[in-house]
């Protein structure tokens, strides 16, 4: 059994190329490690008390062209390792548009998940090999940190916004998924585990044992239970029509022009005269402490869901 | 030429000395004299290092299993949380500069105390204070908010004594403030005649760097501290949204202050190795002007770094990069140093007494404990060890492996200039090769741990991470041991050790020219007058040099 793993699995397209980088650094540290170590014994050993050993120092100044070749070369070297590195993180940080989104809610002392089509689950996350998997994260108390160690990924989960983070599994499998920021009594236990399903067993396994309720459709609901509708609906002047509002532009009462993305959606929702809409009235109750994380995060999906190509474009 | 001099037998106690002119209880307690005042703080960091090595000693040993079968999780929070607390805020903050620079500052300096004797005194009864919140927040049941204290878990959910632990760091701060302007005022007003800058002590330097993130980065810290208070007292939305505040806020915040913290937490270490290695190899310092811009260096770059604790945390990436670049050139005057100190040896004349062993150590250690912060560094390889023990491995490097090291060399080295006395070298030598090996046995397996996904602050952990954590465990204990033999035969050198005489190793400094232990006002033949540079060892032409 005590068999010691050096180094954990890659299960991701990122895998590699951190561990790429990894390897590389690792190797120039050890060649600096290991050069500065052979010096230093060999100087102590020539050069220890006793030795007939030539001591003269010919011209004590002659350290300049020595201290600038060692400060020139490790500053070159350092800045192509940050190059590097950073070049790999901004592709790691260009989420793929064609994604599949599920969403992420940490809470003392678990994690929520919720996929397209509704399904919710607890500490466990399943998702399809080789299909891009983008999750949206909130945490309904205090900060915690989605990791996933065989994919290489981390990402903190705050409250009150939005944090994404996105891999693509290369390998079939069952990995750990841990907490990473410490949260309090539970931290160490807020672990799961990512199961990484070949394609057609996860359709499987997302339609098995569940009654599909679209999350659009979950959203339509909470839509009008809790009144939206009322305002948001055809061209009410109480509230601006959501229809094909997500990913767009919006221009608000103080001149200032936002994204109505997920964030501002969210905002909206629990405090909405924080960026009113040019030409509404500040009518809309704040929902803070009203509504689950989840269930914004529904409402959200409803929202982005609703195009102009449902009603064939009958809006201008 | 300076051979080592006479031989510790040969020399006797002096009959008046610092420490013999009053025995009173007050007066130690009242003293200004900046050697008593190091003294005091001797003891009381000697004293905080037991607690937090206790609680260091508990957590190894709930990691021996990956069950959480000796403390519950809130137990084993608090006992990391107070290990921090404790061993960064009262050990390593004020370890070399309240010791070893109150002690020596004065001394190399050739001034007869600190600028400000009594707000020298003042600090340490700051510092007394903050340690006895720290320890009544610790008898009242705890804290456990990690010694980051990141919000909005401190400042809203912790259900334990984060107010007195929070006003425990401020008040701690201050002293260390007070320190450091202390610092900055002595080396510029009161250097003796012909005592340049640029013939100051490397260690003086390294002070001076220290000082200055001191009194500019302490107050930002300290400010930070107290709007947790606020929030959580009184509820005023800074940093939980649920207030509408903003958490990652507090990172900024926190992390201003505590990046630069961490060359508090070395700087002063890395002046020490310069003092030993050129004592020991009988020769000039390789790269003065190197390694004391580098000093400065440090201190001003790494102001601008602390976003590198971030990169997961929804900081910009823009912003990300910046910081990235930034800590990835902050490494390059750690490099010049190390180099520097290996180019000293070359053509030296070198003998290994325990001071000298140490320095050895401090130099490979922190080598790895640098080398290992670029992986932190670079943002590739940060989200993956981020928040887990690969960092934990990394700072112990700099921290234990370069701080505690370089404080152990300190302290072998000017132990006889402080007590007169000289300690047992064969004992001390094997005491500091225990320590290296313990030290390494302990924190090596934990970069291991930290690639494979072991997340930090971790009470249970998955069966597959054991074996390492085994390993750790038992290194632990070995650095324990290798930890408690200098306590014991600095006691006994206390009583028993023969008379040091005033320079032992044979080094220069301005503070080998005075008695061992010194009087109370240092140099009682009057002020000395300096002639030659730092470090005028026989060998390296110091007498070329003008």
């Amino acid at each position: 059994m005590p068999n010691v793993q050096i180094a954990p699995e890659q299960a991701s397209t990122i895998a590699p190329q951190i561990d790429l980088v990894l390897y590389v650094l690792t190797g120039l540290s050890v060649f600096f490690f290991f050069a500065v170590c052979a010096v230093l014994v060999f100087l102590a050993i020539r050069y220890r008390k006793g030795t007939k050993v030539n001591r003269t120092i010919v011209d004590p100044h002659a350290g300049t062209a020595l201290e600038l070749t060692w400060t020139i070369i490790p500053t070159i070297m350092a800045i192509a390792m940050f190059f590097w590195a950073t070049v790999v993180f901004f592709q790691y940080s260009r989420i793929p548009d064609d994604a599949m989104e599920v969403l992420v809610t940490g809470k003392q002392w678990m994690w929520k998940i919720q996929h397209p089509n509704g399904k919710r689950e607890i500490n466990e996350l399943h998702v399809p090999v080789g299909v891009p998997v983008k999750l949206t994260m909130t945490s309904e108390d205090v900060i915690h940190s989605f990791f996933v160690p065989a994919f290489r990924v981390k990402r903190d989960v705050l409250p009150g916004r939005y944090s994404n983070l996105w891999f693509e599994p290369t390998k079939t499998g069952t990995y750990h998924l841990f907490c990473a920021e410490y949260c309090g009594t539970d931290h160490s236990r807020m672990v799961g585990q990512v199961v990484v399903m070949e394609p057609e067993d996860y359709q499987r396994w997302l339609a098995g044992e569940f009654t599909a309720v679209p999350a659009a459709s979950a959203g339509e609901q909470l839509f009008t239970k809790l009144g939206c509708v009322t305002c948001h609906e055809g061209n009410s002047p109480r509230g601006p029509a959501l229809k094909d509002v997500f990913g767009k532009e919006v221009q608000l009462q103080t001149g200032e022009i936002v994204l109505a993305d997920e964030d501002y959606i969210r905002e909206s929702i629990l405090n909405p005269q924080a960026k009113l809409v040019a030409g509404y009235p500040p009518l809309m109750p704040t929902f803070q402490n009203q509504i689950k994380e989840q269930d914004i995060f529904t409402l959200i999906n409803y929202i982005k869901s609703m195009k102009d190509d449902q009603e064939s474009g009958s809006q201008s | 030429m300076s051979t080592i001099a006479a031989r510790p037998e040969s020399a006797l106690m002096p009959k008046r000395h610092y420490a013999n002119v009053k025995h009173s209880v007050a007066s130690w307690l009242l003293t200004t004299d900046h050697k008593r005042i190091a003294i005091l703080y001797l003891i009381s960091i000697t004293v905080f290092f037991a607690v937090g090595g206790f609680f260091a000693s508990m957590i190894r040993l709930e990691l021996l299993t990956p069950k959480g079968d000796l403390f519950d999780g809130d137990t084993y929070n608090k006992m990391f949380t107070l290990h921090g607390i404790i061993m960064i805020f009262f050990f390593l903050i004020p370890s070399i500069p309240a010791v070893l620079g109150n002690f020596l500052i004065p001394l190399m300096v050739g001034a007869k105390d600190l600028a400000f004797p009594k707000i020298n005194l003042l600090s340490w009864y700051l510092y007394i204070i903050g340690g006895l919140l720290a320890v009544w927040a610790l008898v009242k049941g705890g804290v456990d908010t990690g010694w980051t204290f990141y919000t909005p878990y401190s400042s809203t959910y912790a259900k334990t004594e984060v107010f007195l632990a929070v006003s425990a760091a401020f008040i701690a701060g201050f002293s260390s403030i007070l320190t450091g302007l202390n610092f900055i005022v002595t080396i510029h007003k009161m250097r003796a005649p012909g005592l340049t800058w640029f013939r100051l002590p490397l260690f003086v330097w390294a002070h001076y760097a220290t000082s200055l993130i001191q009194i500019l980065g302490t107050p930002v810290v300290a400010i930070t501290l107290v709007l947790v208070g606020v929030e959580r007292i009184w509820g005023k939305g800074i940093f939980d949204p649920s207030l509408g505040g903003d958490p990652v806020l507090f990172q900024h915040l926190f992390w201003f202050y505590s990046h630069p913290a961490v060359y508090i937490m070395i700087l002063p270490g890395m002046g020490v190795i310069s003092e030993v290695i050129t004592c020991f190899s009988r020769k000039r310092i390789f790269g003065y002007e190197f390694i004391a811009f580098s000093s400065l260096a440090i201190a001003i770059v790494g102001f601008l770094v602390w976003g590198h604790h971030m990169f997961v945390s929804t900081q910009s990436t823009y912003a990300g990069m910046v910081f990235s670049f930034l800590t990835f050139l902050v490494a390059v005057p750690s490099a010049i140093k190390v180099f520097n100190w290996t180019a000293t040896l070359y053509k030296g004349e070198i003998t290994f007494e325990a001071p000298m062993l140490y320095a050895f150590g401090f130099i490979g250690l922190f080598t790895i404990g640098g080398l290992t912060g670029l992986f932190l560094g670079a943002m590739a390889t940060d989200i993956h060890f981020h928040d887990t023990y690969f960092v934990v491995a990394h700072f112990h490097y700099v921290m234990v492996g370069g701080m505690v090291m370089g404080f152990m060399c300190g302290l072998h080295f000017w132990w006889p200039k402080m007590t007169g006395r000289m300690y047992p070298a064969t004992i001390a030598s094997i005491a500091a090769i225990i320590v290296f090996i313990g030290f390494n046995l302990t924190f090596f397996p934990q970069f291991i741990l930290g690639y494979l996904g072991m997340p930090r602050r971790y009470h249970e952990y998955a069966a597959e991470f054991q074996v390492l954590n085994v390993m750790s465990t038992a290194g632990a204990s070995i650095l324990g041991v290798g930890y408690a033999i200098p306590g014991f035969y600095f006691m006994w050198s206390l009583f028993f050790g023969p008379a040091a005489g005033p320079n032992p190793w044979g080094a220069k400094g301005l503070e080998w020219q005075t008695q061992s232990p010194p009087t109370t006002f240092n140099f009682d033949e009057g002020q000395p007058i300096v002639v030659e540079e730092a470090y005028a060892y026989s060998i390296g032409g110091s007498e070329s040099v003008s």
